[in-house]
C-alpha cells in the first residue's frame, strides 16, 4: 500500500484530518528546506508537499511566485530537488510529494522522472497543469513506478470531470477551494467549499484534501470540520518563510506557525 | 484539413495543458465558437463588422518599387496595416469578443506585447460595450508607449507585469490568472494561435481570411498562384492566417521569419526553431526556448510582438512536415528592411512585419522576373517611430 493511503488510512481510525503543508524546495537554500521538513514532520504535519521552481508558475499567486524566484537564483532543479527528497527519506517517515509544473517533469523526461522519484523514496506528485487528458503517458508509468499521480478538482468541475479526476487520481484528491490562483485569503474560507465536499466525497471513496487560500487555524479547522480528510496550507507558510529568510528566527517561527495549523484541523474535525 | 483532432493535438504539439480551474471553460469556448461558426446570423455579424469596422478586404498591393529595386520575383504586399488599428490582430480581437458576448460574458481580459493585439481588443470591447483589461510586460510598456496610451483612451485598464522577462510571456502569465480568477464573467482573448486548445485553431481560423482574400486577389492579378509566400512568427497567428488557405497547394512555398535578435545565442532571440525544444509552455505542447532544466529562458527582439519564447503548435507542427520553412531576421536586418520599405514604397511597417520583408529582401533576388512572391505586411510602424527614433540616436 502506498505510504498516502497507509497515512490517510491510519488518520481515518484516529478520527482525525491531514495537515499538509506546502513549502517550496530551495526556498531560500536546500539545507532549509530539508531541516523544515523534518522538523515538521516533528510538530505533527501529516504529509509534505515540496514545491519545485518553475519560471512560469501561472497557477501561483505573488508570494508563491516569489519563492520560485528565490529558489531559481539557485537553479534548483528536479534533480536537486530529488536529491533533497533521497536525503530526507533516511530519517523522515511521512509521506513526501512534488508539486510543480509538467514541462519541467516533461523535460526530465517522464519514464526516467517516475524512476529516480520511486528510488528518491517521493510518494505522490502533483502538476497542476497537467489534467489527466494530457496525463495518458505518465500515469502508467507512476503507476508501475509505485508513484502517486495526484489530480485536481476546482469548484468549477462539471459533473463529467468529477467522475474523471476522482476515478484516475491516486493517493487523495485534491480540492481547489476557489475559483483563483494560490495566495494567501483572509476572512471566512467559502461557505461552498462544504456542498463541493459533500459532492466529491459522493463521487469517491479516496480522500479528498482541499487547498489554496487556505491560510489560519481557523480557517484549517473549519475545512476540517466540513469532512476533508486535508487540509493543504501553502502560501500562507511560505509568506511567514518569505518575512523571516535571513534570519535566524525562520526555521521557529515556519514550524511553530505548522504546528498551530495542525492544532487547528485537530480542533476542527469532529466538532 | 483535419488539424487539430479532437483533443486539440497537431500531431503531437498542441493539447490543453491547463489548469482544472479553466478546463470547463476551454470545453465551454469550444462548443461555442463551433456552434457560432455554423450559425449564419454569427457569420453575417462577423463578415458586417470586417468590411464595415475593420475595412476588410484590405489590398493586396503590388511594390513596384521594391521588385525593381531587387530585381527578381514580383513583390506583393498583403496590406493588414491598414486594417482598423493598425495591424492583423483585430481580425481576431473582433471576432473573439463578438463570441465573448454571445456567450454572456461581460468582461475581457488580454495579454499584449507590441500593444498591437491590446489596443484590437481594447477597441473591439469598446466598440461591444464590455469591460476591458489588458496585461503588457513592463519592458514591453516602456518601449509601446504609444499604444499604451491608446488602451487608455479606449477605456481598458493597462496592467503592467513587472516580473520574468517582464515581455509578451509574462503579460500571459498574468492574463491566464485573472481568467482562473475571474472566469465566471471573463473571457480571455488570446491574441495569437497559441495556448491551450481551442485557442490556436479558433485564432487560426479567424485570421485566415487574410489567405482567403490574397488568393482571391493574387489569382485577378497574375492569374496564378504565388511561388512563395513570406509571414513572420510570433505566436504565428498572422503567418497561420496568410498560409492556411494554401497549405494544400503544393506549388506554394511558405516562410515563417522569426526574431534572431541579436544573433542565436541563449538569452538573445527569440527564435524558436533556430534554438528551441519540444516542451510546453502555457497550455500548449510546441517548440520553447528553454534551459537544461526546462526553466523558460529570456527572450530578445526589437520588436515587442515577436519576443516570445514559445511558438503556435501547429507552425511545430509544419516545421516537422516541411510544409512550412522556418527562418529568422536578426534585428539589424529587420532595421535595414523597415528603411527600405519606408523609402521605396511610402509604407513604413511594423518591426514585427520589417522580419517579413527583411527575408523577402533575400528571396526575391535569387527568383526569376516570372515568380510571384506575397509578403504578410502584418501591421504598421507607427508605434514603432519611438523606438526606431530611439535606437538611431534621434532626439524626437
Ligand atoms: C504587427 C504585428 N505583426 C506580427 C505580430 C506577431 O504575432 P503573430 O505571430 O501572432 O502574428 C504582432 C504581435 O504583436 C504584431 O503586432
Amino acid at each position: 500500500m502506498s505510504r498516502i493511503k497507509n497515512t490517510f488510512n491510519r488518520l481515518k481510525k484516529k478520527n482525525e484530518t491531514a495537515l499538509i503543508p506546502y513549502i517550496m524546495a530551495g526556498d531560500p537554500d536546500l539545507a532549509t528546506t530539508k531541516t523544515l521538513i523534518l522538523e515538521m514532520e516533528k510538530a505533527g504535519c501529516d504529509i509534505i508537499e515540496i514545491g519545485a521552481p518553475f519560471s512560469d508558475p501561472l497557477a501561483d499567486g505573488p508570494t508563491i511566485q516569489k519563492a520560485a524566484i528565490r529558489s531559481l537564483k539557485n537553479h534548483t532543479s528536479i534533480a536537486d530537488v530529488l536529491g533533497l527528497v533521497a536525503d530526507v527519506r533516511t530519517t523522515s517517515k511521512i509521506p513526501l510529494i512534488l508539486m510543480t509544473y509538467y514541462n519541467l517533469i516533461f523535460h526530465y523526461g517522464e519514464e526516467r522522472f517516475v524512476n529516480d522519484a520511486a528510488s528518491a523514496g517521493l510518494d505522490g506528485v502533483i502538476l497542476p497543469d497537467l489534467p489527466p487528458e494530457e496525463a495518458t503517458v505518465l500515469i502508467p508509468l507512476a503507476k508501475k513506478a509505485g508513484l502517486d499521480t495526484i489530480f485536481l478538482l476546482a469548484p468549477t468541475s462539471t459533473e463529467d470531470r468529477i467522475k474523471l479526476v476522482c476515478r484516475v487520481s491516486q493517493g487523495f484528491v485534491y480540492y481547489v477551494s476557489l475559483t483563483g490562483v494560490t495566495g494567501a485569503r483572509a476572512g471566512a474560507v467559502q461557505s461552498s467549499i462544504e456542498e463541493s465536499l459533500k459532492k466529491i466525497k459522493a463521487a469517491t471513496d479516496k480522500p479528498v484534501a482541499v487547498g489554496f487560500g487556505i491560510s489560519t487555524p481557523a480557517q484549517a479547522a473549519q475545512i476540517a470540520h466540513w469532512g476533508a480528510d486535508g487540509v493543504i496550507v501553502g502560501s500562507a507558510l511560505v509568506k511567514v518563510i518569505e518575512e523571516h529568510v535571513g534570519t535566524p528566527e525562520l526555521l521557529v517561527r515556519a514550524v511553530e506557525f505548522a504546528r498551530t495549523l495542525k492544532q487547528g484541523v485537530l480542533a476542527g474535525h469532529g466538532n | 484539413m483535419s488539424m487539430p483532432d479532437k483533443k486539440g493535438h497537431y500531431g503531437i504539439y498542441g493539447g490543453k495543458f491547463a489548469p482544472e480551474t479553466l478546463m470547463p471553460a476551454l470545453a465551454e469556448l469550444e462548443a461555442a465558437y463551433l456552434a457560432a461558426k455554423k450559425d449564419k446570423e454569427f457569420t453575417a455579424e462577423l463578415e458586417f463588422y470586417n468590411r464595415e469596422f475593420i475595412g476588410r478586404p484590405t489590398p493586396l498591393y503590388f511594390a513596384r518599387r521594391l521588385t525593381d529595386h531587387l530585381g527578381g520575383a514580383k513583390i506583393y504586399l498583403k496590406r493588414e496595416d491598414l486594417c482598423h488599428t493598425g495591424a492583423h490582430k483585430i481580425n481576431n480581437s473582433l471576432a473573439q469578443v463578438l463570441l465573448a458576448k454571445r456567450m454572456g460574458k461581460t468582461r475581457v481580459v488580454a495579454e499584449t506585447g507590441a500593444g498591437q493585439h491590446g489596443v484590437a481588443t481594447a477597441t473591439a470591447a469598446a466598440m461591444f460595450g464590455l469591460d476591458c483589461e489588458v496585461y503588457m510586460g513592463t519592458d514591453d510598456v516602456a518601449r509601446q508607449s504609444l499604444n499604451v496610451f491608446r488602451m487608455k483612451l479606449l477605456g481598458t485598464v493597462v496592467r503592467p507585469v513587472d516580473l520574468g522577462s517582464k515581455t509578451l510571456k509574462d503579460a500571459i502569465n498574468e492574463a491566464m490568472r485573472d481568467w482562473i480568477t475571474n472566469v465566471a464573467n471573463t473571457h480571455y482573448v488570446l491574441g495569437t494561435v497559441f495556448g491551450p486548445h481551442p485557442f490556436p485553431m479558433m485564432v487560426r481560423d479567424f485570421q485566415s481570411v487574410i489567405g482567403r482574400e490574397a488568393k482571391k486577389q493574387i489569382m485577378k492579378f497574375e492569374g496564378k498562384l504565388p511561388d512563395a509566400m513570406i509571414a513572420c512568427v510570433g505566436g504565428g497567428s498572422n503567418a497561420m492566417g496568410l498560409f492556411y488557405e494554401f497549405l494544400e497547394e503544393p506549388s506554394v512555398k511558405m516562410y515563417g521569419v522569426e526574431a534572431g535578435g541579436l544573433g542565436i545565442e541563449r538569452g538573445k532571440h527569440a527564435a524558436r526553431f533556430a534554438g528551441g525544444s519540444l516542451g510546453v509552455l502555457q497550455g500548449s505542447k510546441t517548440f520553447i526556448l528553454q534551459d537544461e532544466d526546462g526553466q523558460i529562458e529570456l527572450t530578445h527582439s526589437v520588436s515587442a510582438g515577436l519576443d516570445y519564447a514559445a511558438v503556435g503548435p501547429e507552425h511545430a507542427f509544419y516545421h516537422d512536415s516541411g510544409r512550412i520553412e522556418y527562418t529568422y531576421a536578426v534585428d539589424e536586418e529587420a532595421m535595414e528592411a523597415f528603411d527600405l520599405l519606408s523609402r521605396l514604397e511610402g509604407i513604413i511597417p511594423a518591426l514585427e512585419s520589417a522580419h517579413a520583408v527583411a527575408y523577402c529582401l533575400k528571396l526575391a533576388p535569387t527568383l526569376g522576373k516570372d515568380k510571384v512572391v506575397v509578403v504578410n505586411l502584418s501591421g504598421r510602424g507607427d508605434k514603432d517611430v519611438m523606438q526606431v527614433a530611439k535606437i538611431k540616436g534621434v532626439e524626437l
